[in-house]
């Protein structure tokens, strides 16, 4: 590594660093990341992943420590003569009993977690979610009650990335950038858009193989397969950009299907989906006046 | 042991001369057992030049090597080389040399079954590996073959064959291994004075037997759904896709413990030898194999949290995966005690089975916490799997193989390996393992997809990080077939019967190398030669 590389490391460390104990809204994967993130939505299994965490720590170093204490009073070097011990019920049971109860304590924490994350009642809004070999569909279908009509579209990745991603193209990644983060097979050219503060349900389908749609800010990942209707939920807190990709190995192009959620205010939304709405209606309406002359040709 | 000081062509009872039939026609179980190893020591360089392909790839961002379908081909063969071409074929390798030389048999107990258990293999996976040079390639579905995708593949056909042959390899190597164990032991040689490694292989083979059958049903049903117009996994036909996933890890499942208990076994042996201190809680040490062995067939779906099971699904099997934490622990628990009060070395298998401890422990960590059903909503398919299979696969299983051979190669070639190369080997391999490995807990946090052939600038550092510690690996490993060879035909220092100061059990008490025959009669077995000759707690 240069010096240059390492400067950057260490700038990016620090912003890392900052990321995690600061409240910087902060969903996107950056350089050097350690940590999930806290993630964007009122659903995040963060605190569970940390109490995991510290509680694998703590056992490791209880477990580890007393084997590298063994491990250097009891070297025959050191003139250790070998007991002649081979159990101790006490201890047995110790060692039994409390990882029990340290399991029901994490069991009872991932139990809530599980029950939240399945309810998607009291939802404002649908949105379904079509993956395909190798880009996903969304499909608004409701909004605060009502039907949205004919508002859907395809979204793959975007150009640059899908032509720096050849092989051999010889095109630097590191130069795929937007408002200075790196979107290099994060970014795609049409967003899906919703609006914070909304509880929104997504019905996640698999169009041809299995695929699984996941935006780590969301908190959660959900298979779209074929045949079967998926549903989970988000409410989104903070407006912003966030990024994720399929997760479930779909073919060649699998790791060439982003996926980019945009959230915006409602108001905004709100106006965004109008102007959709239109166009769509728009769209169709000349779509009509052109096919009308010739005669319907289905059989 | 002036009679075997001399190469094991000439042993006393004589094997036979010719090349042909002491190995193709064998059926003596030290050479099946060395055939097993040899062709699992291949299978190991060859599965690793696959994962050499996948990380040089993965060494920055951009496609530079290989086309995507390719890299897919990679991460698909690499598993499937290496589950039942190393791990596997090593373990009923090291089952086939041992439990006879442990209980006290002359030999397995159906020798000709042996020896087409093992010949099958080769062809097997001859037939594996050459879809890679078919015109369509070979599998690129991953190793889990979960259709739609798998059926995309043009050589469905010739891997669903190879994979029965290997399904009907594993049956016969589990059932022999059974009826030798239950029917052969020497007198004396209680089911509760058996050392924990036989009875570790006790219990996989049983696990062998009901879930193999489960496997060669799933990839037939895969078969017919490509090629005889069937609907099981097709939901345009009614069929369900998720079915085949509930099949195959009902299955695969069984299977990841098939590639550890046998694993707990052998680092139950060594751990002992060179504390000089017999292993702490013997039968607990045999139960928690045992309820690891059960819960393995109700824990199935944690492969499957993001399917969309419904939420008491979810909850059951989130509990029965964390409760496995339990004897797992207390193996942990137990291995620790066995060194504490004890007389302890260092010699290369004892500081591959300290790594294996501390290791597979992590390894276990990041299990648990992976089992938590919510949280895995995250770590589910990213690059912190990776790392927690391999953690458990190569730092686990792969670890103890290392040691398994270090502690057994002077019983098997009769000379002593070289104990300076070995450690360079071990120290070489621990560091670059987790150089290689523990950045991808990183890589899995911050979002990266698992089976992905290019990604972000933002994983890069890691990558290149790790694909360093994969290279370093892999040469290190050339370091273990170079010592490995070195005993086996230039060691001068040969190697006493009773290999290591602190070695228990009947495999020591028969000449180094171990003749072509042991135990035509029956050992009278002394409770003080034995590791577990003292059941009295």
């Amino acid at each position: 590594m240069t010096s240059g590389v390492i400067r950057r490391s260490v700038t990016a460390w620090a912003a890392v660093a900052f990321a995690t104990f600061g409240t910087a809204a902060w969903g996107n994967p950056e350089p050097n990341q350690l940590n999930m993130t806290k993630g964007v939505s009122e659903w995040s299994p963060y605190a569970l992943h940390m109490v995991g965490l510290w509680v694998c720590v703590a056992i490791g170093i209880l477990v580890f420590g007393a084997m590298f204490i063994a491990m250097f009073r009891f070297r025959k070097s050191r003139g250790a003569v070998a007991e002649k011990w081979t159990h101790s019920t006490k201890l047995e049971i110790v060692w039994t009993v409390v990882p029990v109860i340290i399991l029901i304590v994490l069991a009872r924490l991932a139990t809530g977690g599980l029950t939240s994350f399945a309810d998607t009642t009291g939802s404002e809004m649908t949105i379904k979610v079509t993956g395909y070999q190798w880009k996903w569909r969304y499909d608004y279908v409701d909004y605060k009650g009502k039907a949205v009509e004919q508002v859907g579209f395809v979204s793959r990745l975007e150009e640059s990335s899908d032509r720096t991603r050849q092989l051999k193209s010889n095109l630097d990644p590191e130069k795929i950038k937007v408002d200075g983060y790196n979107t290099y097979l994060l970014d795609v050219d049409k967003p899906l858009v919703v609006p914070i503060h909304t509880k929104i349900r997504f019905v996640i389908v698999g169009g041809d193989v299995i695929h699984s749609w996941w935006v780590p800010a969301l908190g959660w990942k959900m298979d779209a397969i074929p045949g079967i209707a998926n549903a989970a939920w988000t409410n989104i807190k903070e407006p912003g950009v966030y990024r994720g990709q399929c997760a479930e190995l779909c073919g060649q192009d699998h790791g060439f299907m982003p996926i980019v959620v945009k959230a915006v205010p409602k108001a905004e939304f709100e106006q965004w989906l109008a102007t959709q709405q239109e166009e769509a209606k728009a769209a169709k309406a000349q779509q009509t006046a052109q096919t009308a002359p010739a005669p319907a040709n289905q059989g | 042991m002036a009679h075997a000081a001399t190469h094991d062509h000439h042993d006393h009872h004589g094997a036979p001369q010719s090349f042909i039939q002491r190995w193709l026609l064998s059926t003596n179980h030290k050479d099946i057992g060395t055939l097993y190893l040899i062709f699992s020591l291949t299978m190991f360089f060859i599965g690793g030049a696959f994962a050499m392909v996948i990380r040089a790839e993965l060494f920055k961002p951009g496609m530079q090597l290989v086309q995507p379908y390719f890299f897919n081909e990679m991460t698909t063969m690499h598993a499937l080389v290496m589950i039942f071409g190393a791990i596997m074929p090593a373990f009923v390798g090291l089952a086939n040399w041992m439990v006879p030389l442990m209980v006290g048999a002359p030999d397995m107990a159906l020798p000709r079954m042996n020896n087409l258990s093992f010949w099958i293999l080769p062809f097997a996976f001859i037939m594996l590996l050459s879809t890679l040079f078919m015109p369509g390639g070979g599998p690129a579905g991953g190793w889990t073959m979960y259709p739609p995708l798998s059926l995309q593949g043009e050589s469905v056909a010739y891997v669903i064959f190879a994979i029965h042959l290997m399904g009907i390899s594993s049956i016969m190597g589990a059932i022999n291994i059974i009826a030798t164990i239950l029917n052969m032991r020497a007198p004396g040689m209680d089911l509760l004075k058996m050392p924990v490694f036989v009875w570790s292989w006790l219990i996989t083979a049983f696990l062998l037997i009901a879930v193999m059958p489960v496997l060669a049903g799933a990839v037939t049903m895969l078969l017919t759904d490509k090629y005889f117009g069937t609907n099981f996994f097709n939901a345009a036909g009614g069929g369900d896709p998720v079915l085949y996933q509930h099949i195959f890890w009902f299955f695969g499942h069984p299977e990841v413990y098939i590639m550890i208990l046998p694993a707990f076994g052998i680092i139950s042996e060594i751990i002992p030898t060179f504390s000089r201190k017999p292993i702490f809680g013997y039968r607990a040490m045999v139960f928690a194999i045992a309820s690891i062995a059960f819960l393995s067939f109700i824990v199935w779906a944690h492969h499957m949290f993001a399917v969309g099971l419904p939420m008491g699904a979810e909850m059951f099997f989130m509990y029965a995966t964390m409760l496995i934490a339990v004897p797992t622990g207390v193996k942990v628990f137990n291995w620790v005690s066995t060194m504490w009060g004890g007389s302890m070395t260092f010699e290369t298998p004892m500081l591959f089975s300290i790594a294996f401890v501390i290791l597979f422990t992590i390894g276990g960590f990041s299990g648990l916490m992976l089992a938590l059903a919510p949280a895995d909503f995250q770590y589910h398919d990213t690059y912190f799997v990776v790392a927690h299979f391999h953690y458990v696969l190569v730092t686990g299983a792969a670890f103890s193989i290392m040691a398994a051979a270090y502690y057994w190669l002077p019983k098997w070639s009769g000379n002593m390996y070289s104990e300076t190369w070995g450690k360079i080997h071990f120290w070489s391999s621990v560091i670059s393992v987790n150089v290689l490995f523990f950045p991808q807990h990183f890589l899995g946090l911050a979002g990266m997809p698992r089976r992905i052939p290019d990604y972000n600038v933002a994983f890069a550092n890691f990558n290149m990080i790790s694909s360093i510690g994969g290279f370093w690996f892999g040469a290190s490993q050339l370091i273990f077939l170079g010592v490995i060879i070195h005993c086996v035909y230039f060691a001068k220092k040969k190697a006493a019967d009773r290999s290591w100061e602190g070695a228990k059990g009947l495999e020591w008490t028969v000449p180094s190398p171990a003749p072509h025959h042991t135990f035509d009669v029956p050992p009278v077995i002394h409770d003080d030669e034995l590791a577990h000759g003292h059941t009295d707690h």
